[in-house]
């Protein structure tokens, strides 16, 4: 129930005021989905520095650095980005803290956003990190200050994983104390515990696991773990997003509630699964629970009864455990898919349109909303891995196909990506005298997750003017000859390019320029849209071809089209929708009947 | 209340859903429920398919609407609502925007435009609103207001009375849309009512 002082937040919003309210000094963070509006809306606080790093490597080294300095330090990173971030994760383990220094893991359960599912409790483990898991947005807001506190207290950094449901999640919430750093910031030697050469490191090795005792002291509490009592035939252990379906598929039922993910509370949980007829391991992803809680000696229901795929509901949870219990449900109808699509004026369509044109070649890609280049009709995208392997990889395959690869490789990436990883690839195809074609679709934002600014915008986090990067002079200072910027809008500049880069042998970049439609200057300009003028139009589809959501295709009967005065052989027309039309001008460059004019014109 | 209620909202990335889904949760909370929802960022938004996801009651643990619990399912597009057969039950209402979106098999040219879409809901006994939502607005002065024509035709399978959303439109919207959004919202709610 609500009251007056309730605030409706989202897991994301409600994490952002946690780390404010934990009085947060520093905090870095590369955008991702499901994390990016936690730094958004931390941005917005007074007293609180953030900022958008290049990546997440990055990101958190400026969060130890504030750490070092004795200031309360955060990290906000999606899953894959932890993997960027897993070199200073492992040894900031090591080094401990001085103010808390608090790293979120944004999971991605069903890759909703991501290209793989991967389960980061297990980071957990392996950095040998403690990691508290909130199930909604309100514990997630006490249990992020908590974790700050279990920092400092504990000499170490904590991982605090959420999921798409937790992040994207509103409910009701309220304000709560404000706490500060028991650190003092200010510069502080201390080689031992934070140069972390062989020498010492075998020291703090030790300490790393003095200190998991310890926190196994923490987790045996009620601080984090909290049985809730209940019928015992069926004991469920659960934490995460889980633990709301277990509460709703059986609300009788006894629970071990896992606040706290790593490390396990051993003796708690003996004794619950002691106290139940049937013990029930409740997790999203992979058996992470199960397998530790077998590791005890403790047997258990888990993934033989529930999916290890994809994210879990109560419908799936109540299921997997009864399966008399499923419903009859109303069959699905057979409807046309709707995938998502670049919008109507996107800049990167201009390229993906050529390179669909251009039958011989491999379109190396890279991620971002230029990934959905990957969609018919332009399908004009061979491969995506991870964030920056565009360009590594084109160089790969050129190396391995020598003479057959020649005037074929081409790899993609956005500015955002670009900056992130990408720079390093374009470095080793220099070095390594690759001669492929790279293309930045430099749109000047990070688009996908919302329009973030990056190092190329030329704003800050806060939209105040910062440094911006010019990727011309980037690209020759690492040595690459021939770089050359083009409009995109216009499809025949765009093709030139593109050809004149192919033929060439030696390592070729060309720039692809023109701002993300969905910029605020952009979108909120005068609109100036196109309009079809059937009478003209032909049907040949050259227009529809490029795949625009402002432009539609209606296909006629002869009769139709004798009836339009088209020629009978005729099978439609397109129009344009002038609503979603952003003016680009790309189809009008494409159409030879002049059935497409801008309005007025 | 002893149940929970489930609402959907379905349609297509850019349509307004959000905005519709705040103010019915502001409604609620209004009242006194608690209440959850669930949405999805990023890669979803761009034209495809979107839903949020409303859960409302005296106490709210998940934020997921299981299959078959739908009581509501609010379409800001015909077809939309035919996506989510496997979540209505006999009993759920359905309002429905008539504003086709051709999805890009359709804007091609390759399929046609699911015809009677809304047949598959009827056919089953489940009763469909249809709401004219752009004209609505039009007439109401603004139609970017068709969520909220959606969010009044909808509003009388709820508990509260039109007041509660009329305080929610007074203020939680900037000034100058407040108007078109009353007028809006009534005349979505009187379609119904």
């Amino acid at each position: 129930m609500t009251d007056s002082n309730s605030l409706w937040m989202s897991g994301n919003e409600a994490i952002a005021m946690a780390a404010y309210e934990a009085g947060v000094k520093v905090a870095s963070g590369y955008p991702g989905t499901p994390s990016t509006e936690i730094m958004e809306n931390l941005s917005k606080y007074e007293g609180v520095y953030t900022e958008w790093a290049p990546n997440e490597k990055v990101g958190l080294e400026v969060a130890i650095g504030a750490s070092f300095a004795g200031v309360r330090a955060f990290a906000t990173m999606k899953h894959v980005g932890v993997n960027v971030a897993a070199d200073p994760l492992f040894t900031v383990s090591y080094t401990g803290v001085r103010g808390g220094l608090v790293v979120i893991t944004a999971d991605d359960p069903e890759m909703h956003s991501s290209q793989n599912e991967q389960d980061n409790r297990n980071y957990a483990y392996a950095a040998k990190l403690p990691m508290l898991e909130p199930s909604e947005p309100a514990e997630a807001k006490e249990l992020l200050k908590d974790a700050f506190d279990l920092s400092e207290k504990f000499d170490t950094p904590v991982l605090f994983r959420i999921t798409t449901r937790v992040a994207h999640v509103k409910g009701v919430l309220s304000k709560g104390d404000m706490r500060q750093s028991a650190a003092t910031c200010g510069i502080e030697k201390a080689p031992a515990k934070i140069v972390m050469l062989p020498g010492n490191a075998r020291n703090r090795r030790k300490v790393v696991e003095e200190r998991m005792v310890q926190l196994r002291e923490v987790a045996e509490s009620d601080a984090f773990n909290k049985v809730e009592p209940g019928d015992t035939k069926r004991g469920f252990i659960t934490g995460g997003v889980a633990y709301l379906y277990v509460k709703e598929a059986f609300p009788e039922a006894t629970v071990l509630k896992l606040g706290m993910s790593w490390p396990l509370p051993e003796k708690k949980i003996k004794e619950f699964a002691a106290s139940v007829d049937e013990l029930y391991v409740v997790e999203e992803l992979d058996p992470f629970l199960e397998h530790h809680i077998k590791a005890m000696g403790v047997e258990c229901h888990g993934k033989d009864l529930i999916p290890n795929q994809g994210e879990l509901n109560t419908s799936i949870v109540r299921t997997s455990i009864d399966p008399d219990s499923a419903p009859e449900l109303f069959a699905p109808a057979d409807l046309p898919m709707r995938p998502p699509n670049m919008c109507a004026g996107c800049p990167h369509r201009g390229v993906f349109f050529n390179l669909s044109k251009m039958k011989d070649i491999f379109v190396s890609g890279d991620i971002g909303c230029y990934t959905l280049g990957f969609l018919p009709p332009l399908s004009a995208m061979d491969s995506c891995v991870c964030m920056g392997a565009s360009i590594p990889i084109a160089h790969g395959m050129a190396k391995a196909l020598g003479e057959e690869g020649k005037g074929k490789l081409v790899s993609v990436i956005g500015d955002s990506t670009f900056i992130h990883t990408g720079i390093n690839g374009l470095i080793n195809s220099v070095y390594n005298d690759s001669k492929t074609v790279l293309i930045i679709l430099d749109n000047r934002i990070t688009a996908m997750t919302g329009q973030q600014n990056n190092p190329a915008s030329g704003y800050n986090i806060k939209g105040e003017v910062a440094n911006s990067i010019n990727f011309e002079e980037l690209c020759r200072a690492v040595g690459v000859k021939h770089v050359e910027v083009v409009n995109p809008h216009d499809i025949d500049e765009c093709r030139t390019a593109l050809k004149k880069a192919l033929e060439l042998d030696e390592m070729a970049v060309v720039i692809s320029r023109a701002p993300c439609v969905l910029l605020p200057e952009i979108k909120n300009a005068q609109h100036n849209p196109y309009s079809t003028n059937t009478e003209n139009c032909a049907g040949c589809m050259a227009c529809v071809k490029l795949g625009c959501p402002a432009i539609s295709w209606t296909n006629i009967t002869p009769e139709e089209a004798v009836a339009r005065g088209y020629k009978e052989k005729q099978k439609g027309f397109a129009v344009i929708s002038e609503v979603q039309c952003n003016g680009c001008g790309q189809c009008a460059a494409l159409c030879k009947f002049e059935a497409i004019n801008r309005k007025g014109e | 209340m002893a149940t929970t209620g489930n609402i959907l909202f379905s349609g297509v990335g850019g349509q307004g859903i959000l905005l519709a889904s705040e103010v019915t949760v502001y409604a609620l909370l209004a009242e006194g429920y608690d209440a959850k929802k669930s949405e999805v960022h990023g890669m979803a938004q761009r034209g495809g398919s979107v839903t949020a996801q409303l859960r409302y009651g005296d106490k709210v643990y998940s934020p997921l609407i299981e299959p078959g619990k739908a009581d509501i399912l609010i379409s800001f597009e015909m077809m939309e609502a035919a996506r989510y057969l496997p979540y209505l039950h006999k009993e759920s209402k359905v309002i429905v925007n008539t504003q086709q979106i051709k999805p890009p098999a359709v804007a091609m040219g390759k399929i046609p435009y699911p015809a009677d879409v809304l047949d598959s809901i009827t056919s089953l006994g489940i009763q469909v609103v249809t709401v004219d939502a752009f004209d609505i607005a039009r007439d109401a002065g603004e139609v970017k207001a068709a969520n909220v024509v959606m969010v009044g035709a909808m509003s009388a399978f709820l508990p509260m009375d039109a007041s509660v959303y009329e305080e929610i439109i007074n203020t939680r919207i900037p000034e100058r849309f407040r108007e078109v959004n009353l007028k809006a919202f009534a005349a979505g709610r009187k379609i119904t009512a």
